[in-house]
């Protein structure tokens, strides 16, 4: 078997990056995006970065700071995101047909065709091609394992020089960046297992890859001992590029606010439990077991706590939506009580199975009407697709301006690229 | 305006034959159905690179782009003399005709009832993208 060549290709600091693309204001100034219900920052730019703002800090800490500071701050804007990402991803595709979309700003891509000399111009020139064509800048790191490529990654972003390309597949940026790098940097070592790797004596990543991988096998279990062999260029993990079939499915929300009456929480489930039930359709897949849950939060300590699970069976496998929501509402009634403040809830499934193979019920027993349900299914779908998501929703989920629960995107921009009424608007003035 | 969720590439067919079903004898213009004119495809050739942008103002009207129409802006084309681009100029977007005179490049409005654009020597000029299509509304739906 010939060698292998990955590549890591990633966009610097994603979602920022997007919401700059269409506001040419943006452009050099400190810039971070927030977590769902604004929670914390989970993108910064480099001048964000410069100013202290670290990864996944909480948005009421750094409120002041970010105000008095002249930062940008905006509510992330998935259909915005997720957009670009598409069209980031198909761009990868003309350069290599092999990908794995690892993320929604990281993609493998399978190079291996490409002869040595020629693989870091051809990144080079995928990178051209993605920051101007949809403006994105990206970093992209070549390696024999994905393991490697990764840390080219993370070696294309911290050195500029290298202008956004790392490859590891010439021997000599490989002996330069192994003994320079530290353990800690290397793909799905966490702190623990650096301090672990310290013990045995390991300084750089060059270190690591000369491990005997018995050793390092019980130093950090099956885990360490695929690293080592990653590392010297023997691949253990090939590209992913098939999505493995759903076993389960879930569908959680924090509260923006909390919900103290049951009619409100109902409400809300039945809203988790329809989107459960669009999710299953688009799969084909269906459940005869819905988890329901609720709790209050641990940051009122001073409140009484509360969590419930329950599980509603069905009499048969189904994903109409009428049936999820049903169940979903039916767990919240069984096991309410009122006096507490609930902040999040959620419906699990976990046993999921292809509609058209699941046993049916007996007649007259709890069988349903799949022909009429699966009908108004596909009206629904087609409205939701057609008018945007929530359009047309089962009444148990109640008018959309008294949704008081729902996520806040209080600082989000405009779904620049999927909504008519919300394109961006240029000046001919 | 109604909120309507639109996928960039997605072929929205407009039907060239709409025979409805009949009963009897069937149309001799079946064995003649043409494929359906996919607009989309007219308009945006390179999907992943094509972004959709509304016109404010009247720069722009003898280069046949109208208040409110919708531009279709392909940032994969690299600009030409007499093509309209969206330009930032000093952080600000905005519409300009692209002309290249030698090594010069200069960017006009398109409207005689506009003064000559001129730019500050120091500008920062970046082209966004380039104009490859425009649709517009003749009659709105208000």
């Amino acid at each position: 078997m010939s060698a292998r060549a990955y590549a890591l290709s990633d966009g610097n600091s994603f979602y920022c990056s997007c919401e700059r693309v269409f506001d040419a204001r943006l452009a050099r100034l400190p810039v971070i995006v927030l977590s769902n219900n604004d929670g914390c920052a989970i993108a910064r730019t480099t001048e964000a970065k410069a100013l202290g703002i670290k990864m996944g800090e909480p948005w009421f800490k750094i409120r002041d700071m970010c105000r008095s500071q002249g930062v940008r701050v905006y509510s992330s804007n998935y259909a915005l995101y997720g957009d670009m990402s598409a069209r980031v991803n198909s761009i990868y595709r003309d350069f290599s047909p092999r990908i794995e979309i690892y993320s929604i700003d990281e993609s493998f891509l399978d190079i291996s065709d490409v002869r040595e000399r020629d693989r870091a111009s051809l990144c080079r020139d995928m990178r051209a091609t993605v920051r101007a064509w949809t403006g994105i800048p990206t970093c992209v790191g070549i390696g024999s394992t994905k393991t490697l490529a990764k840390l080219a990654n993370h070696i294309a972003k911290k050195v500029p020089e290298l202008e956004g390309v790392c490859d590891l597949t010439d021997p000599v940026q490989y002996d330069h960046w192994m003994v320079r790098v530290a353990p800690e940097d290397i793909w799905g070592v966490g702190v623990a297992s650096a301090r672990r790797l310290e013990a045995l004596g390991c300084e750089s990543v060059a270190d690591v890859r000369d491990l005997d991988p018995r050793i390092a096998r019980k130093a950090l279990t099956v885990v360490g001992e695929r690293l080592v062999h990653e590392l010297r260029g023997t691949a253990c993990l090939d590209l992913e590029t098939m999505a493995p079939t759903r076993k389960g499915c879930a569908v959680t929300r924090s509260f923006s606010e909390r919900v103290e009456d049951r009619a409100t929480m109902e409400q809300a489930m039945a809203t988790h439990a329809s989107r459960l039930g669009e999710k299953l359709r688009r799969e084909g897949l269906a459940t005869n077991h819905v988890a329901v849950f609720f709790h209050t939060s641990e940051h009122d300590r001073d409140r009484p706590q509360r969590s419930v699970s329950t599980v509603v069976t069905l009499p048969e496998a189904t994903n109409d939506t009428m049936m999820l929501v049903k169940a979903a509402t039916h767990g919240v009634r069984k096991t309410w009580r009122d006096g507490y403040r609930y902040s999040k809830a959620g419906v699990v499934t976990t046993d999921l199975m292809p509609l058209a193979a699941s046993q049916r019920a007996m007649p007259g027993l709890g069988q349903l009407d799949r022909e009429m349900g699966a009908a108004l299914m596909e009206a629904l779908d087609a409205c939701n697709r057609r008018f945007g998501r929530g359009a047309v929703v089962p009444g148990a989920v109640g008018f959309a301006p008294k949704r008081s629960w729902s996520t806040k995107f209080k600082m989000r921009s405009p779904r620049y690229t999927t909504r008519l009424d919300e394109l961006p608007v240029v000046a001919a003035a | 305006m109604q909120a309507i969720d639109i996928v960039i590439g997605y072929p929205m067919p407009v039907p060239l034959l709409a025979t409805p079903v009949r009963a009897g004898f069937p149309s001799p213009a079946d064995d003649f159905v043409e494929e359906e004119i996919d607009l989309q495809r007219l308009l945006i050739v390179n999907r992943p690179a094509t972004f959709l942008v509304r016109v404010a103002g009247d720069s722009m009207l003898l280069a046949h782009l109208h208040d409110g129409d919708l531009a279709v802006v392909d940032r994969s084309l690299t600009p030409r003399t007499g093509d309209v681009v969206v330009v930032d100029i000093d952080g600000e977007r905005s519409f300009k005709v692209w002309k290249r005179q030698g090594p010069r490049v200069t960017l006009h409005f398109a409207n005689p009832r506009f003064p000559e654009f001129s730019l500050a020597p120091d500008a920062l000029v970046e082209v966004w993208g380039v104009v490859s299509g425009s649709v517009c509304a003749r009659r709105r739906c208000e």
